[in-house]
């Protein structure tokens, strides 16, 4: 049985011809190519495969493509600019050492960026209960928290600059 | 935002935790590693396992498979027809059994996951629908699932050849009048532990994609291994291939540690399916065949006695080792791998006058082991840690001045066990540690709270095996050297190749700051060629803590001696002595106030070759090997964990985690200390959270991450990291290996530290994982009286 389904991912259209059981995350990586997103464990456990969904933490190889129509997907391609420039939670990352060989790294950083967006006042605790929802090998994941930590800093004092610039 | 790189303040790239090289690719999605590698008409593999632990096969019918809609085809032994993986010790018949392991199960089956078959189909999961058609019958035989039931009498053999289910049994070192020293010892004391058998997993699952070529005339194997030279070789023997007609490439690696450095058989029958085949096929490991059919390790049983006199100095230790070495012996290292490490290295960082130890492999139904992280000494460094706590507690000795008083503080040290260690800061370490807790208050703590336990850990780790160390392990194949080449371009740019491979340690990045602090020119004009056998010189891969020992070492030769080779052409091109030439630091060779830039001294080499001097050769390259004809060098820490017990669940709370490490200097401290946290995560893992048990029909009972608890950042802490550092006398920068003592020191300093909240109850718990429900009981009894007293 095959289907036709329409994906949105990191705002590009897609018509694709799937089986109904390929999962979100074979779809992303062997069908559209976006090979920055990993799969770990195929069971939900290990968050190699997040990616955003409608804004939300996803474990991809969790969910059916075809239950992901007119969603809006996006992955870790969709991060740095389009020249390359990392996007400033990426380069949090590498000031923080927050990788090493990079196998989580892109659940990672989605998982931070998805959390972040809803919760920007989260303070380190907070965030290293978030960072435990995704397993990594080589960390320690003390650097992986600082890394989004500082990331968040960052965008509250670059926040409150703005606010402080409208109210003067 | 552009961030320039900073020198180390001696203006030296070596030193500077410039940002990593690996970094861009990996942060935007942008790495290939195996499972992205995507050839035209790229077929898919999947694998027929047993079922059984131990069994005869009566039959293999495969013929429902490949009536399986998307199916391709479907191979058995017998189809492909592979020469056995052997891996051997250079050791007699008493001491070493010889065993062979197939590619896929011919007449047996000796584990649950065993590879049966190999289906291969137009996507994956066409290959999954077609493995479920297999039919396979056994005909079972008695499952061996402890080391206890392998050595039994009478027990049923894994390999017919190797009697009592023991692949490895040597004696050693038994030094003269041990007995009596016992004998009239003021107190001996004893360790029983047994540690629980774990899985090194990386996230990355194992995996290949394989295809013949016939422009090239080769099998092209792209796999993630940590040895690709020794893949070729074991596959080129296995399918009767030339060397030369197999490449073995390494993409970007998810991690190792240590589980991809031994040859699986999977890539080896991926590449045969795709040589039959002539079509490109990818097998892709999954998460449960990662857990029960790839490779284990740790699982071991400690026997420990040590001799101590009224001063609290240990005088003898006497040790019987047995290690569970599952099903299979891996290549090349063999079934040896544990019990002669821990033969060979168990005194550790102590003067022990006296040895003896008897270590053994033995063969049982479970999944195969291969090095892990530390191989051994995250336990035998465990079960000495406990010696001399037990000692103190014996003695009433403070067991951190207990060590002091053990720990070698002379050098270089000539120890028990036949090995020469290099100068360290044992003491140093011990004494900065204790002192760093104190500080933070945490011996305060500890005296106003019974639940607060604080243990310690202080353990040295061999590093740069060359090829003399592994000779003395007598393997029949031994690793040890490196080679690097290295070529500088017209644009005065230079590419280096390693043997090593790095697969998260950042060598992209460290590799290059040593050889461009040779140079004199920016780290990021300085590539670094890896894992590719047809672009690198044979070399061993990354295991043991040896690729910036010994594979920074032999590309800082290859630095040094293209370095001597500008020299020579710059002081013709000048007309002065060789000898009046210098590198300049920056790019290029001064005489006096002349100078002559790279790009310059290249144009000439590549250019204008016939301005060269007679006797050199044009183009600018340079080959240098390295290799350590001693003992290697030795990297040391003092590890100490604080914990506090939970009466009401026995569970484990990581207060704070220190660690002073000297691994000499450091080529890249930000990269080192991401070593040690990173070995710390992994050693607390052994101590708290995993194991891979087997029931008693031999089957695995963790096939998921539900089953197997890997730590998250909810259980592993932050960690404070001290260095100290000691320079290598003979190593490029005085580096020594950082890799694996992180995961070493871990499990003695968290079993310590609960042992210490444990003090009063009673109860002393020796074995990893720490059961739970025993801190938990301990804890129950000792509030009984309190109890009753109300």
């Amino acid at each position: 049985m095959i289907q036709l389904i329409e994906l949105t991912v990191n705002g590009e259209r897609h018509d694709l011809v799937v089986e109904p059981r390929r999962t979100l995350v074979d779809v992303l990586r062997h069908d559209l190519g976006l090979t920055g997103t990993h799969v770990g464990c195929e069971h939900g456990v290990c968050g190699a495969c997040t990616v955003l969904v409608d804004g939300a933490p996803v474990r991809a190889c969790l969910v059916f493509a075809v239950q992901c129509e007119k969603t809006d997907i996006r992955t870790v391609e969709s991060l740095a600019d389009a020249d390359g420039t990392l996007s400033d939670l990426q380069q949090s990352f590498a000031d923080h050492h927050g990788l090493q060989c990079g196998f989580c790294t892109p659940g990672m950083l989605m998982l931070a960026e998805g959390f972040l967006a809803e919760e920007p006042d989260a303070t380190k605790e907070e965030i290293r209960d978030v960072v435990a929802a995704n397993l990594c090998r080589c960390t320690g994941y003390q650097t992986i928290v600082e890394a989004v930590d500082a990331c968040a800093r960052r965008r509250r004092a670059a926040r409150q600059e703005v606010l402080g610039r409208s109210a003067s | 935002m552009t961030r320039e790189p900073h020198l180390h303040r001696d203006g030296t790239w070596v030193g500077a935790s410039v940002p990593r090289r690996e970094d861009p690719r990996l942060l935007t999605g942008r790495g290939r590693f195996v499972d992205d590698i995507r050839l035209p008409g790229m077929l898919h593999a999947a694998f027929v396992r047993s079922t059984e632990a131990h069994a005869r096969i009566a039959s293999v019918d495969l013929s429902a498979v490949r009536e399986v809609p998307g199916v391709v085809a479907a191979f058995s032994a017998a189809d492909l027809g592979l020469h056995d993986i052997v891996a051997l010790l250079d050791r007699p018949l008493h001491e070493f059994v010889p065993t062979a392991m197939p590619v896929l199960a011919k007449d047996k089956v000796r584990f649950v996951g065993e590879p049966i078959a190999i289906v291969v189909a137009r996507d994956p999961y066409a290959a999954e629908d077609g493995r479920e058609a297999a039919v396979v019958e056994y005909e079972p035989l008695p499952p061996i699932t402890s080391d206890s039931a392998a050595l039994a009498e009478g027990a049923a053999l894994v390999h017919e050849e190797a009697p009592r289910n023991t692949l490895v049994d040597v004696s050693l070192f038994a030094t003269e009048g041990i007995d009596e020293v016992f004998a009239a010892a003021h107190t001996v004391v004893e360790v029983r532990a047994r540690t629980g058998r774990q899985n090194a997993l990386p996230l990355e699952t194992r995996g290949a994609v394989a295809e013949w070529d016939d422009r090239d005339e080769q099998l092209r194997v792209h796999t993630c291994t940590q040895v690709p030279h020794q893949v070729r070789t074991v596959l080129a023997a296995s399918a009767g291939l030339d060397e030369k007609e197999v490449r073995v490439i390494v993409p970007d690696m998810g991690g190792g540690f240590g589980l991809k450095c031994v040859v699986g058989r999977e890539e080896i029958a991926t590449a045969a399916a795709a040589l039959r085949l002539r079509k490109p096929v990818k097998w892709i490991e999954d998460r449960s065949e990662a857990l029960t059919a790839s490779f284990l390790a740790r699982e071991q049983r400690y026997t420990v006695r040590a001799a101590f006199d009224a001063d609290g100095r240990i005088q003898a230790l006497d040790a019987d080792v047995v290690c569970d070495m599952g099903a299979y012996s891996c290549y090349p290292f063999t079934a040896g791998i544990e019990p002669l490490m821990a033969s060979a290295e168990m005194p550790g960082v102590y003067k022990v006058p006296a040895y003896r130890v008897r270590g053994r492999a033995v063969t049982t139904n479970k999944a195969p082991t291969a090095p892990y992280r530390g191989v051994s000494r995250p336990q035998y460094v465990m079960v000495m840690e406990r010696v001399m706590e037990k000692a103190a507690r014996a003695l009433g000795i403070d067991p951190v001045e207990l060590r002091r008083r053990n720990v070698i503080t002379e050098f270089p040290y000539r120890g028990v066990n036949d090995v020469t260690y290099d100068p360290g800061s044992y003491k140093e370490s011990l004494d900065l540690c204790e002192q760093v807790l104190r500080d933070e208050g945490w011996f305060d703590r500890r005296g106003s709270d019974p639940a607060i336990g604080i243990g310690f850990a202080c353990f040295s780790e061999r590093t740069g095996y060359g090829s003399g160390a592994f000779a003395q392990r007598k393997m029949a194949v031994v690793p040890g050297f490196d080679v690097s080449e290295i070529r500088m371009d017209l644009d005065g740019t230079v590419s280096v190749t390693t043997g090593t491979l790095s697969h998260g340690q950042s060598h992209e990045t460290t590799m290059a700051q040593i050889v461009a602090d040779r140079l004199g020119i920016p780290y990021d004009k300085v590539k670094i060629v890896q894992g590719d056998t047809d672009r690198v010189l044979y070399g061993w891969g990354s295991f043991a803590s040896r690729s910036i020992t010994i594979g920074g070492s032999a590309a800082a030769a290859s630095a040094e001696k293209l370095g001597e080779r500008l020299r020579v052409i710059a002081a013709h091109l000048m007309d002065v002595d060789v000898e009046s030439t210098e590198l300049d630091g920056a790019g290029g060779v001064r005489a006096g106030d002349r100078r002559l830039s790279f790009t310059e001294i290249a144009e000439v080499a590549y250019l204008r070759s016939h301005l060269l001097p007679k006797d050199v050769e044009p183009g600018l390259s340079a080959t240098a090997s390295f290799d350590v004809g001693g003992d290697g060098t030795f990297s040391n820490a003092t590890h100490a964990a604080v914990v506090r017990l939970d009466p009401g669940t026995g569970g484990v709370e990581i207060l704070r985690y220190v660690c002073v490490e000297d691994c000499g200097v450091a080529i890249n401290p930000k990269v080192v200390e991401g070593q040690a946290r990173g070995g710390i995560a992994q050693g607390i893992a052994g101590a708290l959270f995993e194991e891979v048990r087997y029931d008693d029909a031999g089957q695995p009972l963790a096939a998921s991450f539900m089953e197997y608890k890997v730590p998250t950042a909810a259980e592993i802490p932050d960690v404070r990291i001290e260095h100290l550092e000691t320079p290598c006398a003979f190593t490029a920068n005085g580096a020594k290996g950082a890799g694996e003592g992180g995961t070493i020191g871990a499990p003695a300093a968290v079993l310590n530290a609960v042992n210490d909240a444990l003090r009063h109850t009673g109860v002393e718990l020796d074995d990893t994982p720490i059961p739970r429900e025993a801190i938990f009981r301990a804890l129950e009894r000792a509030a009984e009286p309190a109890l009753e007293a109300r």
